[in-house]
């Protein structure tokens, strides 16, 4: 009954988005007051129906009720409790209903904060997101219908994937689509200044915040999703380059390139026509991600399971939704009037760099992922495309990125003084070169590989580049010191969060450098109470035990762990083998230190009457997570700035440089 | 000029939508497995309880004529999907069904044959962790392997087989290989 409501609940939504699509986008047309105001209620009302949906979903899940197919498949009743409900948006169809949630609630936050927009942008605005919504219900209740019975109803559910029964990954999703559909706020409103015909400094006002949060919950989801690999996988590994992962950053490349941009249309009201191309590109990646991912035209260890119906459905609504905001654009946008100029060497011609840079990068990626496809469509054989094409593609056109981030944030807008701005980074300049030459004498020339160097000498050059430009801001050692300190605590949030961001960067960058240069491994096969010595730090194997878990037996390995003869961890990774579905994870263990993780994992065991064991020393890790936690920390003081918050005004608080078509 | 410049987006993705659309008719997990065209893997598997002395399944029991290998659970859904075909190739006769009951308690499995059907000549037990469905390849239930009379794997289909991977794929190929 309760799974009826559910369905029913949707086919309303769908009725009410086909309104919200159309009457507001038609009132705004006409100036009609009343048309344009419907889009409030309907938002309102779509989120509560999506939300009555997602909720008897949640309700079928959590009583186990396995009468409901998608519970059946996807849900066991000796699953804890996290993981029913985790469960939920674990598979295709519940994913795809948290999907539609999410846009219903963004729609509606649209309507609660955006009271002072103007009406035309606003009714138009959320017209364009209820076309999105339009799309999707039709998508979930034509090919995917989480609310399908099943008749008898099994004894039992088959159980969730094991590898996603864990903490990591049951927010890594919700995380994702908070970002992915986040970027749809700013899809809608490209989409409604183009109808406009109109982008100016209010406009950027409104997008910018927004943008900003998709871009934490995705910066946030993208590093779950890859902390969660480093952990669970076993590998000692935290990205792989897998068409899924670059799924997800893909738009995190153009969103990063769009809030930067969109800086420019605030501040400069130029780069107005890219800033909307940005837009466009950023929420068209992300449905890209989508089709991806559950068309089956891609393999990936990600991949939902596929149907080709399913993907012909997606591609259809990819070409309505991206092809015609494309088409919409190629219309409208040399119409855009054409803003402040600007001269190259000036603080927007930085932000430009660095966006063409993101662009492209993100243009080779979606390359890669693609190739496998391209070659076999084109009878070029089957070809996988992994990690060597991504590092030496991708890593290049990062470093004059890095560069460029140390320079611009120090250049003054319309003109910026290059010479001037360099010869405040002498000392940055100097400080890295020593790192550099520090980096390459420590790991004793080339015995380590050639790039480390140059990795972390990078890092470097971004921290202290950052740190600069913190420091210019308040004057330090130009003015006496108290002063400097209270013009730091004066300093906007905005800039704040730029300077944790970039930072940020910089450390995850030295993190990264780090642990992919200097790991060390070492399998093998171990016999109860043998010592294995890996970067100093010696394994010694005591035990392999049976432990029971709730719905998995597991072996697992006890290790005593020596560094220099002294005790430093006892290390117990685990072997799972899951009852529903039978499937075994590894659990490994991992003993955090400043200086890197030491990583152990237990296999089974082998022919020689041991067991096999991988044993790793990654160094630096947890600057990875720490650089992606001060980006995320960054974003969200920076969203926290008051010109955010009050920021988006009406019309007549507009500087007068914004022109009215 | 400057027109065609802000055509670029659109025309770029019409060329990608075009390539999806091929994309999507054909199936990037097509990937020709190792074990085509190989012997069928060492195997002496017991059979399942109740189903009587000889019923498991040997690598020996694949040679002399053309067969299907079948790999089940009784934990697997799709494979209910997928049963009352199994069966209805049973009752054409055509082609004799061997089952692997995969990462599975025989009892179960056995109990399940009981309630959906039996349309296998011979179930071997594969316990988990599945050796024998490792050395087939096996990715995942239910998948179906075509073996010749010379015992050699000749095709692999991964998923439910229905009328149409029947009729298009495993008939031709059982033809084929029976003359």
């Amino acid at each position: 009954m309760i799974a009826e409501i559910g369905h029913f609940a949707l086919i309303l939504a769908l009725a009410v988005a086909l309104i919200q699509a159309t009457v507001p986008l038609i009132g705004a047309g006409r100036g009609n007051a009343s048309w344009m105001g419907l889009a409030g209620p309907t938002s309102a009302a779509q989120m509560a129906l999506v939300s009555i949906s997602f909720a008897a979903l949640m309700h079928a899940y959590v009583t186990s009720d396995f009468s409901v197919m998608n519970v059946a498949q996807n849900s066991h009743t000796d699953k804890p409790m996290l993981y029913k409900v985790a469960g939920v948006w674990g598979n295709h169809e519940g994913s795809l209903l948290l999907w539609i949630t999410i846009l219903a609630i963004f729609g509606f936050a649209v309507t609660l904060f955006g009271r002072n927009l103007p009406p035309g942008l606003k009714a138009r605005a959320l017209s364009v997101q209820a076309m999105i919504t339009v799309g999707f219900l039709l998508f979930i209740l034509f090919t995917s219908n989480p609310f399908d019975r099943l008749d008898p109803p099994p004894f039992n559910g088959q159980g969730l994937n094991p590898l996603l029964q864990d903490p990591g990954l049951a927010f890594h999703p919700p995380l994702l689509y908070l970002g992915y559909v986040g970027f749809s706020m700013a899809f809608s409103f490209a989409i409604a200044a183009l109808i406009e015909g109109r982008v100016d400094a209010a406009w950027a006002r409104w997008v910018r915040p927004w943008t900003l949060a998709a871009w934490v919950f995705l910066t946030c989801g993208i590093a779950l999703g890859s902390w969660w690999a480093y952990y669970e996988l076993g590998w000692g590994g935290w990205w792989y380059w897998d068409p899924v992962e670059n799924a997800s950053f893909m738009p995190w490349l153009a969103g990063t390139a769009l809030l930067h941009s969109a800086v420019v249309v605030e501040k400069r009201d130029a780069l107005k026509s890219w800033t909307i191309l940005l837009a466009i590109t950023a929420f068209g990646l992300s449905l890209l991600g989508t089709f991806l991912v559950r068309s089956g035209v891609i393999t990936s260890v990600h991949a939902f399971a596929t149907d080709p119906a399913r993907g012909v459905f997606i591609l259809g609504l990819l070409v309505v939704a991206i092809g015609g905001s494309f088409l919409l654009y190629a219309l409208r946008a040399p119409s855009l009037k054409i803003g402040g100029l600007f001269a190259p060497l000036s603080r927007e011609g930085t932000l430009l760099l660095n966006n063409v840079l993101m662009a492209t990068g993100a243009g080779t990626v979606l390359l890669g992922t693609l190739y496998p496809l391209f070659a076999d469509a084109l009878n070029l054989g089957k070809v996988s495309v992994g990690p060597p094409f991504f590092n030496s593609v991708f890593l290049p056109l990062m470093v004059p990125m890095v560069l460029a981030m140390g320079v611009g944030p120090l250049m003054s807008w319309k003109r910026g003084d290059l010479a001037g701005a360099l010869a405040r980074l002498k000392i940055a300049a100097g400080l890295s070169i020593v790192v550099a030459v520090a980096t390459w004498v420590l790991q004793g020339g080339s015995l380590g590989p050639w790039w480390a160097a140059g990795g972390m000498a990078l890092a470097c050059w971004l921290f202290l580049g950052t740190a600069t430009e913190l420091a210019e801001r308040t004057r330090l050692f130009r003015v006496p010191f108290g002063q400097s300190l209270s013009r730091l605590g004066k300093l906007p949030r905005a800039a704040w969060g730029m300077t944790l961001t970039h930072a940020g960067l910089a450390v995850f960058i030295a993190g990264m450098t780090a642990s992919s240069a200097w790991k060390s491994e070492s399998v093998q096969s171990q016999k109860i109470g043998e010592t294995i010595t890996v970067a100093g730090y010696a394994f010694t194997l005591k035990d392999v035990q049976n432990v029971q878990g709730p719905n998995y037996l597991a072996s697992r390995g006890t290790f005593e762990v020596t560094k220099d003869g002294k005790a430093f961890a006892v290390m117990q990774p685990q072997k799972r083998q899951y009852k529903m579905p039978p499937m075994p994870t590894t659990e490994a263990a991992i003993q955090t230190t400043f200086l890197g993780d030491v990583y152990a994992v237990i296999g089974d065991e082998s022919s020689e009457g041991g067991y096999v064991t991988r044993l790793y020393f990654n160094p630096l890790v947890v600057w990875m997570w720490f650089g992606t936690g001060m980006m995320v920390v960054g974003g969200l003081v920076s969203l926290s700035d008051r010109r955010h918050r009050v920021g988006a005004p009406s019309r007549a608080r507009v500087p007068a440089n914004s022109v009215r078509a | 000029m400057r027109r065609l410049l802000y055509l670029a987006p659109v025309a770029l993705f019409g060329v990608l939508a075009l390539f999806f659309l091929k994309g999507l008719t054909m199936n990037p997990r097509d990937i020709p497995s190792v074990l085509i065209n190989r012997p069928v893997p060492e195997m002496n598997l017991a059979p399942l309880p109740g189903r009587g002395e000889d019923t498991g399944l040997a690598t020996a029991d694949l040679k002399g004529r053309v067969s299907l290998v079948n790999i089940y659970g009784s934990w697997c859904i799709a494979c209910v999907q997928e049963h009352p075909f199994l069966v209805k190739i049973k009752q054409m006769g055509i082609v004799p069904i061997h089952g692997i009951d995969w990462r599975d308690d025989p009892a179960e499995g056995a109990k399940w044959l009981k309630k959906h059907g039996d349309p296998y000549d011979r179930v071997g037990v594969d316990p988990a962790p599945g050796r024998t469905a490792i050395d087939f390849g096996v990715t995942g239930a239910p998948e179906t392997f075509v073996v010749d009379k010379a015992g050699i794997i000749r095709y692999k289909h991964i998923g439910p087989v229905n009328q149409d991977v029947w009729d298009n794929t495993l008939l031709p190929i059982i033809k084929e290989l029976s003359k």
